[in-house]
């Protein structure tokens, strides 16, 4: 699960707006630690992906070594280590999205945007992963976009959702 | 006739606020509890329903929350498991979209039960929609006095919010997602101790599923006779079912516990997909073992299919039809669980990793028999030898499509390709 991480060139620091949600988010807790990965989701959304830079800062905010917080962080996958494109895909590859033409999306993806898994467009527009099952497999095939699902997928329909993504 | 309980609202577009729930008897079971029962008579009635976990082991509900010590003072925690990633189960995030109030009231009204004045509804990260639609609701609660101090007046206190994973399998698992909870990795624990004893910050700790905490509120208002009346009374109740793969009409099926397979797949499902032969179903997501076409006229309850050797899991069924490769099939799946191992224990993070490279071998036809028979030896090295049963859940597919399918097996042995050229 270990992902390699890349630097970061910028001071960082939570908005004031992120700054209050922080404060939030802390009340819901009995003790600091459980505050992690809502924190990480946070700095994530502020700052686009996880640098070294950003386990320091959250480190600092949550009293945790940086290790503790660089632990957490590269176990779970969604937590990003380097840049993704402004449109992350994400294609379900599981079982029931296989049996159901997974494949068929995921490499109609690969040729239209010329790129492979992990990897960015050259204009940062998009980028694409492979992702075990999204838990919507009766709607099979599935990709996930940034927040959103997209189910039921066919090539032609997933061609005029990408059309339409700006 | 049976009357859908869980999912009777689901399609109507305002189901999700509070208003369309107290309209239809919402919180009716909640306020029951508060004003006239001790939280003893609340887990007294719910064992007496025999509620079985629908998160996958099928544990009795009632029993379970009898476990946390009732004079203690410690805090008690109750967890909402909507992490919903075992491959071929959707029903929980159907739940929370059509009908999240009635998540909640099965929370508070849990929560009461075990004595607990906090909980969290820990759901996967990328359930992102899910995860606002419950904090509104979530924030409906409070507005309307169900959450926070003093409760209607009745001097019991609960507060809960919503918890997002961040992708990963493993938090799931109870306690790796009592581990997660507190900030870590999704590490799962040794048990004993058991969360109902020690659990999230070393405090007593219950993890529900969604959908056990759903059957809940039906139990408090029309008795536990009513629910034991639906299907078998070992293993009663209303149950979502998940039907996916080569079906016509895949989707989730709100039917009495013990339905019948084979009519769940021909009747509710329509049959399987271009009128194909069905070849296999894993009845229970892709950790129980799979059966063959010819075993599916079976009722899909805990002890019936216990029987047969597998498991109702968390009802996630997927079917294959005659077009499907087997071994493709498997080597999708241990995919997945070398991808979702956390790593802490060996015989799982390596013999996934093994199991997922010789199963390679044996689809691309480069394989000997003796690589068949270590795919099967590396399965029982893995089962029973892990903190959790993530191993086990790896280990049950290859042992039961070697057991029914071994022939596709050795028919790919030495051939240079699959023989059914299946691409999944
Ligand atoms: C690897 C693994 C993954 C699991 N994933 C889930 C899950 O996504 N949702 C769930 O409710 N239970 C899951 N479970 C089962 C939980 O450990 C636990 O038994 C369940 O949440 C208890 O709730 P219940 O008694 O209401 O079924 C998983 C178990 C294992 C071993
Ligand atoms: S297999 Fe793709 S969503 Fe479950």
């Amino acid at each position: 699960m270990a992902q390699k991480e890349t630097q970061q060139p910028m001071k960082v620091e939570f908005s004031e707006a992120a700054k209050k949600e922080f404060q939030e988010i802390l009340k819901r807790y009995p003790d600091k630690r459980s505050a992690t990965l809502p924190t990480l989701h946070l700095a994530q959304r502020e700052f686009g992906y996880i640098s070294r830079d950003v386990m320091e800062y959250v480190s600092n905010l949550l009293d945790l070594t940086v290790g503790e917080v660089m632990d957490t962080t590269s176990f779970y996958t969604m937590f990003k280590l380097k840049p993704t494109g402004k449109y992350h895909i994400q294609v379900c590859r599981t079982l029931s999205c296989a049996l159901r033409g997974a494949r068929e999306i995921y490499e109609h993806l690969e040729a239209k945007l010329g790129i492979h898994e992990g990897e960015v467009t050259p204009d940062g527009k998009f980028s694409l992963m492979k992702v075990e099952c999204l838990g919507s497999c009766g709607t099979a095939p599935v990709v996930q976009i940034n927040d959103d699902y997209y189910e039921g997928l066919t090539i032609e329909k997933l061609d005029e959702i990408l059309d339409n993504l700006e | 006739m049976f009357e859908k309980v869980l999912t009777q609202h689901i399609n109507i577009p305002e189901s999700q606020s509070i208003e369309y729930y107290l309209k239809h008897g919402g919180y009716q079971a909640f306020q029951k509890v508060l004003k006239s029962m001790s939280p003893d008579e609340v887990i007294e009635e719910v064992k007496a329903s025999n509620l079985r976990g629908r998160g996958g082991a099928g544990f009795p509900t009632g029993v379970k929350w009898g476990f946390v010590p009732k004079d203690d003072s410690k805090p008690h925690y109750l967890l909402v498991n909507a992490d919903e990633s075992e491959p071929g189960t959707f029903k929980d995030r159907l739940l929370i979209n059509g009908n999240p109030h009635l998540v909640l009231e099965g929370a508070m009204i849990a929560s009461f039960a075990i004595r607990s004045n906090h909980s969290y509804i820990y759901i996967r990260g990328e359930f992102v929609k899910e995860a606002r639609i419950l904090e509104k609701a979530i924030q409906e609660a409070y507005d309307k006095g169900f959450l926070g101090k003093n409760i209607l007046g009745t001097g019991y206190n609960l507060d809960m919010a919503v918890h997002r994973g961040a992708g990963a399998y493993i938090c799931g698992e109870e306690t790796g997602l009592i581990e997660s909870l507190e900030g870590k990795r999704g590490w799962p624990r040794i048990k004993p101790p058991f969360p109902a004893i020690e659990g999230y910050q070393h405090s007593p700790t219950i993890v529900n599923n969604v959908e056990t905490l759903a059957c809940v509120p039906s139990i408090i208002e029309r008795g536990a006779s009513w629910f034991k009346s639906i299907g078998p009374e070992q293993s009663p109740g209303p149950k979502l079912y998940c039907l996916s793969g080569h079906v016509k009409r895949p989707g989730v099926y709100e039917l009495p516990m013990g339905t019948n397979l084979k009519e769940i797949i021909y009747e509710d499902g329509g049959g399987i997909l271009d009128d194909k032969k069905l070849k296999a179903v894993i009845p229970g997501g892709s950790s129980v073992p799979i059966l063959r076409a010819d075993e599916i006229d079976v009722a899909m309850d805990f002890n019936s299919l216990a029987a047969i050797g597998t498991m109702l899991g968390s009802a996630g069924t997927i079917v294959m039809h005659e077009d499907t490769c087997m071994v493709d099939a498997l080597l999708n799946l241990l995919h997945f669980y070398r991808h979702e191992s956390c790593g802490q224990c060996t015989p799982c993070r390596e013999g996934t990793n093994w199991a997922e490279k010789i199963l390679h071998k044996i689809e691309s036809g480069h394989a000997t028999e003796k690589d068949v028979e270590l795919l099967g030896e590396v399965a029982n090295h893995i089962n029973f030898r892990t903190i959790c049963p993530l191993g086990d859940a790896a280990a049950m597919p290859i042992q039961s499509f070697l057991k029914k399918f071994g022939d596709e097996f050795r028919a790919h042995v030495g051939v240079g390709h699959c023989p059914l050229n299946s691409r999944l």
